[in-house]
C-alpha cells in the first residue's frame, strides 16, 4: 500500500488547501457552537476555545455586619458565606481585603490584620472574621476574592432566544417562505426542463438561449417592475404567496437549465423505447425521466434553498416585517442592532440560523455533488 | 401476420440524403436482416419503419395500411435497441409490464403475461431484481422478453449482439435463433454490421451501401450470386479478391472477383504466381497471403498449411465460382 502513494508536490499542495478550507470552515462553525451553549458571563470574560477548562474570575462581596457578631471567649466573632445573597458560585482560590490585590492571602490559612483582626475563608466561601474588640458600623466588611468557575454549558441561551426574543417566530416564518419556493420551481421546471430536451417544439433553441439569458439577469432589476405588479394586483404585496412566486421566478432559469441538462444527458433509447412502449410524454415524463433526474432534483433542491433560506433582499422587499411575517435573516439583522452586545443571543441566533441549511446540505449532499456533475457526465 | 412495404422511401437530415429511393418487400414472418458498413443508413431505416424517425418522403406500409403518420407503439411493432434501454430504476417485471400498463390492461392480466414471458426466457428467478443486478445476456432476454410480452406483429432488432462478448454473442445469437422458429409467425427485421450474423440468422439479407439497397436475397444468393462488387466484397471472409486490368480484360470483364476459398494453391504450376507473404492459420483452415502482379490475393487451405513465407506458389480460380463485373461494377452473367 505504501510504496503507491506518490509524496508529489501537488498533491501535497492539494491536500493542504483542503485541509485549510476545511479548517477555515469548521472552526469559527464550532466557535459559535460552543459559545452558544456556554453561559453568558463566561462568555464575556473568555473565548469559546477555553471553555473545557476552569476559568478564574475576581468577584466582590460583603461580609455580616456587626449586628451578627458573636462574643467567643473575648474574641468577636462574624461568620457566614461570602456567596449568600449573590450570584456568584464556584470555588473560592483566594482572597484579600483590597480591590488591587484580590489574591493577597490563600484560602484555608488564617489571614492576620496589623489591628489583630483575623480572617479565615473556605473554598466553598464560607469565612469566619474574628476581631479582638467588637465589630461597629452597620456595614459588613467588604471582601474582595478570586473564584475557579468550572466549565458550564447551557441550554438556556437557546430557550432565550427561540421563545423570548422571538427567533422561534422567525424560524418558521422562514420554514414558510422557503419550503413552498423552492418546491414551486422544481415542480414548473422540470416539466420545462422535459419539454425542452426531449420534445419537438417550434424555436426550441431559442427558448434555451432565452434562459441561458435569464441566468445572468441580476435581480435587482426587476424589483421595481415586480412590485408595481404586486401593488396593482392587491393579492400579492406582503403575502407569502407574493413571495413564493417571487424567488419561484428568480430561481426558474437555473432550475431548468440545471435540470435540462441533466435530463438531456439521458440515453435518447430510453426515451425512445418508452414511445415504442407506448406511453405518451406525460407518462415518460413521470415514470421515466422524473425517476431518474432525482440527483438533479436534489441538488437544485439544495441550492434554492440555501438561497432561499440566507436571502433577506427578496423578503424585505416583498414581505412585511411584523412578528407574523419577518424571517430569521431579518430578524438576526435586527437583532445585531438591538443586542449588539449579547454575544449568547447573537450566537445562540445565528446556529439556530444555520442549522437548517446543514441539515438540508448533508441529508442531500451525495446527490449534490452528482448534480454539479449534470451534464458533463453521462448519466450522472 | 404482417408484411411490411417500403416504397421510395427518402430521409434526409437538412442537406445530408440518408435513405435514397429505398423499396423493399419484407414479407409476413420473414426474417430480414439489413446489413452494411457503419453510416450506410441501415439503423435510420429501422428507426423510420419503428416510426422513431419521421419519413422525408415515400410510402411505409405495414399489414398494408400507410403508417407514415402512425407513433410507434400504434404500429404493432416492438423494438429492441442495442443498448437495451431498460429502464435503470425498474425491476424486471416493471421493465416488461411497462407497455401493458400504457394499454391499460387489469392488473391480473399483465401479470400472467409477464409470467409467461419470464418463464420463456428463463427470467422468472430475476423478476424482481433491478437490470444492474443482471448479467449482458439477461438484459438482453429482458429486452426481448420486452418485446415479446406486447404481442407484437413485427420485432425490430437494432444491432442487438453489439454489446455482447464473443462467447454470448454465438449463444444469443441461438437463442435468438430459436426465437424466430417458435415464433414463425412474427416479421423480424435485424441490423448488424455482422456478415456472420446476417448469414446465419436471415432468411433474406438486405445489403445498404451509401442510403440505397445494394442487393436483396437470400444469404446463399448473395454468397453464390453477388449483384455487385460491393456486395461481393461485403459477404464472405475473408473479403473477395478483386483482379483489373490486363487479367480481368482477359476474362469478358473490367473487375475479376474470386474467393479465397475458390483459389487452389499448388507449388508447381497455375494460373497466377505469387510469394506468400503472411500467413494466419487458424487450425481448421489456413489463409495465404500472396503477393502476385495483380497486387496481394487472399487464399484458403483447409487445415493446417505446410507452405512458409517467402515461398513461391500458384494459384488457380475455379472457373465456375468466378465473378466477374462490368464498368459500373454490376454483375456480367
Amino acid at each position: 500500500m505504501w510504496q503507491r502513494i506518490k509524496l508529489e508536490p501537488s498533491r501535497f499542495v492539494l491536500h493542504f488547501a483542503v485541509l485549510l478550507i476545511v479548517a477555515i470552515w469548521t472552526f469559527p462553525t464550532a466557535g459559535l457552537l460552543v459559545s452558544s451553549l456556554r453561559d453568558k458571563d463566561l462568555i464575556a470574560t473568555s473565548g469559546w476555545w477555553t471553555a473545557l477548562s476552569t476559568t478564574d474570575r475576581s468577584a466582590q462581596g460583603r461580609m455580616a455586619a456587626a449586628d451578627k457578631q458573636v462574643n467567643k471567649d473575648g474574641k468577636f466573632e462574624i461568620s457566614g458565606n461570602i456567596f449568600d445573597g449573590t450570584e456568584v458560585s464556584g470555588l473560592v482560590r483566594a482572597f484579600g481585603l483590597k480591590v488591587q490585590n484580590p489574591s493577597e492571602f490563600a484560602i484555608d490559612t488564617t489571614a492576620t490584620f496589623e489591628d489583630g483582626k483575623t480572617l479565615l475563608v473556605k473554598s466553598d466561601g464560607s469565612y469566619v472574621y474574628t476581631s479582638p474588640v467588637a465589630f461597629a458600623g452597620d456595614r459588613g466588611q467588604r471582601l474582595f476574592y478570586i473564584t475557579s468557575q468550572p466549565p458550564k454549558f447551557t441550554t438556556e441561551n437557546y430557550s432565550t432566544v427561540l421563545f423570548s426574543e422571538g427567533i422561534g417566530r422567525a424560524f418558521v416564518n422562514s420554514l414558510t417562505v422557503t419550503i413552498p419556493a423552492t418546491i414551486i420551481p422544481i415542480l414548473f421546471a422540470a416539466f420545462a426542463a422535459y419539454a425542452l430536451a426531449w420534445m419537438k417544439l417550434p424555436g426550441r433553441g431559442f427558448i434555451i438561449a432565452v434562459i441561458v439569458g435569464l441566468l445572468v439577469v441580476p435581480l435587482q432589476m426587476s424589483l421595481i417592475p415586480l412590485l408595481k405588479i404586486y401593488n396593482a394586483s392587491g393579492f400579492l404585496s406582503k403575502t407569502y404567496l407574493g413571495i413564493w412566486l417571487a424567488h419561484t421566478g428568480f430561481g426558474l432559469p437555473f432550475a431548468i437549465y440545471l435540470l435540462r441538462s441533466y435530463i438531456a444527458g439521458l440515453p435518447r433509447d430510453l426515451i425512445e423505447s418508452a414511445q415504442v412502449d407506448g406511453a405518451n410524454d406525460f407518462k415518460i415524463f413521470l415514470r421515466i425521466v422524473l425517476p431518474l433526474c432525482f440527483p438533479a432534483l436534489a441538488s437544485f433542491a439544495i441550492f434554492q434553498f440555501l438561497w432561499v433560506w440566507n436571502d433577506l433582499l427578496v423578503a424585505i422587499v416583498f414581505l412585511g416585517s411584523g412578528e407574523e411575517q419577518l424571517v430569521l435573516t431579518g430578524k438576526l439583522n435586527g437583532l445585531l442592532g438591538s443586542r449588539g452586545g449579547n454575544w449568547e443571543i447573537l450566537t445562540a441566533s445565528a446556529f439556530v440560523t444555520i442549522i437548517v441549511p446543514l441539515t438540508v446540505f448533508f441529508a442531500l449532499q451525495r446527490y449534490f455533488v452528482r448534480g454539479l456533475l449534470a451534464g458533463s457526465v453521462k448519466g450522472g | 401476420m404482417a408484411a411490411i412495404k417500403l416504397t421510395n422511401i427518402n430521409k434526409s437530415y437538412g442537406t445530408v440524403h440518408v435513405l435514397k429511393d429505398v423499396s423493399l418487400e419484407i414479407k409476413s414472418g420473414e426474417f430480414m436482416i439489413f446489413v452494411g458498413p457503419s453510416g450506410c443508413g441501415k439503423s435510420t431505416l429501422l428507426r423510420s419503419i419503428c416510426g422513431l424517425e419521421n419519413i422525408s418522403s415515400g410510402v411505409l406500409e405495414i399489414d398494408n395500411a400507410v403508417v407514415n403518420e402512425v407513433p410507434p407503439s400504434k404500429r404493432g411493432i416492438a423494438m429492441v435497441f442495442q443498448s437495451y434501454a431498460l429502464y435503470p430504476h425498474m425491476s424486471v417485471y416493471e421493465n416488461i409490464s411497462f407497455a401493458l400498463e400504457n394499454q391499460g390492461l387489469p392488473r391480473d392480466e399483465i401479470k400472467k403475461k409477464v409470467e409467461k414471458v419470464g418463464e420463456l426466457l428463463q427470467l422468472t428467478p430475476y423478476l424482481t431484481r433491478l437490470p444492474k443486478a443482471l448479467s449482458g445476456g439477461q438484459r438482453q432476454r429482458v429486452a426481448i422478453g420486452r418485446a415479446i410480452v406486447r404481442g407484437a406483429k413485427v420485432f425490430l432488432f437494432d444491432e442487438p449482439l453489439s454489446n455482447l462478448d464473443a462467447a454470448l454473442r454465438v449463444q444469443t445469437r441461438m437463442e435468438i435463433a430459436k426465437l424466430k422458429r417458435d415464433m414463425p409467425n412474427t416479421t423480424m427485421v435485424y441490423v448488424t454490421h455482422d456478415q456472420v450474423e446476417a448469414m446465419t440468422l436471415a432468411d433474406r439479407i438486405c445489403v445498404l451501401d451509401q442510403g440505397r439497397i445494394a442487393q436483396v436475397g437470400t444469404p446463399m444468393e448473395l454468397y453464390d450470386r453477388p449483384g455487385n462488387t460491393f456486395v461481393a466484397g461485403f459477404i464472405g471472409s475473408p473479403k473477395m479478391n478483386f483482379i483489373t486490368g490486363e487479367f480481368a480484360r482477359k476474362n469478358k470483364c473490367t473487375t475479376f472477383g474470386i474467393r479465397p476459398e475458390h483459389l487452389t494453391i499448388a507449388k508447381t504450376k497455375g494460373a497466377i504466381k505469387g510469394i506468400v507473404d503472411y500467413s494466419e492459420i487458424l487450425g481448421s483452415d489456413s489463409f495465404l497471403y500472396v503477393e502476385t502482379e495483380h497486387g496481394l490475393l487472399t487464399a484458403r487451405e483447409i487445415g493446417k498449411t505446410i507452405i512458409k513465407n517467402g515461398e513461391t506458389v500458384w494459384l488457380t480460380p475455379d472457373p465456375k465460382l468466378m465473378h466477374r463485373f462490368d464498368d459500373n461494377g454490376k454483375r456480367i452473367n
